[in-house]
């Protein structure tokens, strides 16, 4: 049976093209980049090659790349190593802005510096579409405003946070501050297809990872702007200008540079093709009754179509879907391990009966226009099914 | 293969997810009850038809319906086989534990959809007594 994988926000399978190029990292230039041989030199080149890539397509300065495991630690370094960072000549308690819909690595890490007494957080509220104003934001500045973190686009609803307009306002904002605020975003679900450009973005930190543009698991970058005082918190041989520690992964950074390479190629072109299946699956599925869209109509990115399904449980969807072998997500509280309903939908003001019924379906390269034809057809059944099975 | 399951679903769980046994509602039942809500998300109504022998009641029948998921229907559906044919004194003694067990196991976060199951059936043999009796 053909697979349909409609789950590309969550993972992205290995572009072919990506792996040939990172394939003879394993193998034959598989020298440690930090020695003297010509392996070493090998690896090195291939990994400041990559670097130029990831720095061309951010549009920052090489040094202002720094390699990581994954979006998670990216986040994590940012954070942590900010607050770290200013905390040496900090009086009072620095704070620190979020928004309620971000990702767990952003809301974890700025709750583990509040455990510690490190920080203080304001949590912004969304409206319906998962939005945050421009206004709340700038009513909840205060004069130890440190950090301000909002993701770029949300993982589970697709909504496009107005990140350029953030920066803009924190960048006036810095200009009659003593203390600066830095600002930085997730972009992890936009890079793909929007405009990832840090200066156009007035970032100062922007995490990324790499399994979601068809590159491997386990490669992320940070970007810190020059000049964006930074803790390492990995300690260990200095690797990454001594920003973080550890073997440099060659294969995967490379993998990386290849992947960044590959959606610059096709950026609009994909996005455009994307949106117009992403477009017809959600016209589709609002037929089908008591089915609505989560998320913003229109301010979402290309590649997220997401739901909520009355009187359906959303993991019961994912499980009969993948029967068939179509592959999509829930948010549904019963596929968290906390069993408690979707943050993100519950900050966005769905109640708790509804966010059961929650599913995603998220597009990517290799998806097509027959797919989605057979998943409406497929999930109008599963649907329909469900709704049978459940007590009136 | 225990810790495994602490987070997948064991391939009967999947099976009677797949194919659940004893769904649908059912006409003028002997017994009827509704457990869970929809906050916690899963939904269950059982039906029984007790047929009373010369030694006792009987479960001539037991159906349901389950909105939740795949443990819940499961559970539903591997409760309803486990009891049906039984005494209502044996029924009565089913316990959570003995359908986790036939089920092959349920990961700890889903172990309250058994609960469910459990509760619904003593549930539906109450409203069958409180017509009766």
């Amino acid at each position: 049976m053909k697979s349909i994988y409609l789950d590309n926000a969550a993972t992205t399978p290995l572009d072919v093209q990506v792996f040939s190029t990172m394939k003879p990292y394993f193998q034959k230039e598989y020298g440690n980049a930090s020695e003297f041989h010509i392996l070493g030199r090998d690896a090195r080149l291939a990994i400041e090659q990559a670097r130029e890539k990831i720095c061309h397509f951010l549009g920052g300065k090489s040094q202002e790349i720094f390699f990581t495991s994954c979006a998670t630690e990216a986040i994590n370094l940012a954070h942590k190593g900010l607050i770290e960072a200013l905390r040496r000549n900090f009086k009072e308690k620095p704070h620190v802005i979020t928004t309620a819909i971000e990702h767990k690595a952003v809301l974890e890490s700025l709750d583990h510096l509040e455990r510690e007494g490190a920080v203080e957080i304001t949590v912004l509220p969304v409206d319906k579409w998962g939005r945050i104003t421009l206004k709340s934001l700038k009513d909840s500045i205060l004069p130890n405003t440190v950090l301000v973190s909002v993701m770029y686009v949300n993982n589970e609803v697709g909504t496009i946070e107005p990140i350029a307009s953030i920066g803009r306002f924190i960048r006036m904002t810095n200009k009659g501050r003593k203390r600066r605020i830095y600002f930085h975003t997730d972009a992890t679900q936009a890079i793909q297809y929007l405009n990832t450009k840090v200066n156009y973005l007035g970032v100062d930190l922007l995490s990324l990872t790499g399994h979601k543009i068809y590159a491997p698991k386990g490669i992320g970058v940070l970007y810190v702007r020059e000049g964006t005082p930074l803790v390492r918190q990995m300690d260990g041989g200095s690797q990454e200008s001594g920003m973080r520690s550890g073997t440099e992964n060659t294969p995967s950074i490379v993998a990386l540079g290849k992947a960044v390479d590959l959606v610059s190629i096709c950026r609009v072109s994909e996005s455009s093709r994307v949106k117009q299946l992403r477009d017809k699956l959600i016209s589709e599925l609002l037929k089908i009754p008591e089915v609505s869209l989560t998320g913003h109509p229109k301010v979402r990115a290309p590649h997220i179509a997401s739901f909520v399904v009355k009187n359906v449980e959303g993991e019961a969807v994912v499980l009969l879907l993948s029967a068939s072998r179509i592959f999509i997500s829930s948010g549904s509280a019963c596929t968290s391990s906390s069993l408690t309903a979707s943050h993100v939908l519950t900050a966005m003001g769905f109640p708790e009966e509804l966010s059961h019924g929650s599913v995603r379906f998220s597009l990517g390269r290799y998806t097509k226009e027959k797919d989605i034809n057979f998943v409406v057809a497929k999930f109008t059944k599963v649907v329909q099914r469900l709704r049978k099975m459940s007590p009136e | 293969m225990t810790d495994f399951f602490d987070k997948l679903y064991s391939p009967i769980v999947l099976e009677h997810f797949a194919n659940p046994k004893n769904m649908g509602a059912m006409r003028n039942p002997s017994g009827v009850a509704t457990v869970g809500n929809p906050v916690c998300g899963d939904i269950m109504k059982f039906y029984i038809k007790v047929e009373t022998k010369e030694d006792g009641e009987y479960l001539k029948d037991v159906k349901f319906q389950t909105l939740g998921c795949g443990a819940a229907i499961a559970s539903s559906s591997m409760m309803t086989q486990l009891v049906k044919g039984k005494s209502l004194k044996e029924a009565k003694k089913i316990t959570r534990k003995a359908i986790v067990d036939a089920l092959g196991g349920l990961p700890p976060a889903k172990i309250h959809c058994s609960v469910l199951a459990d509760q619904g059936l003593k549930k539906a043999i109450k409203n069958y007594k409180s017509r009766n009796h």
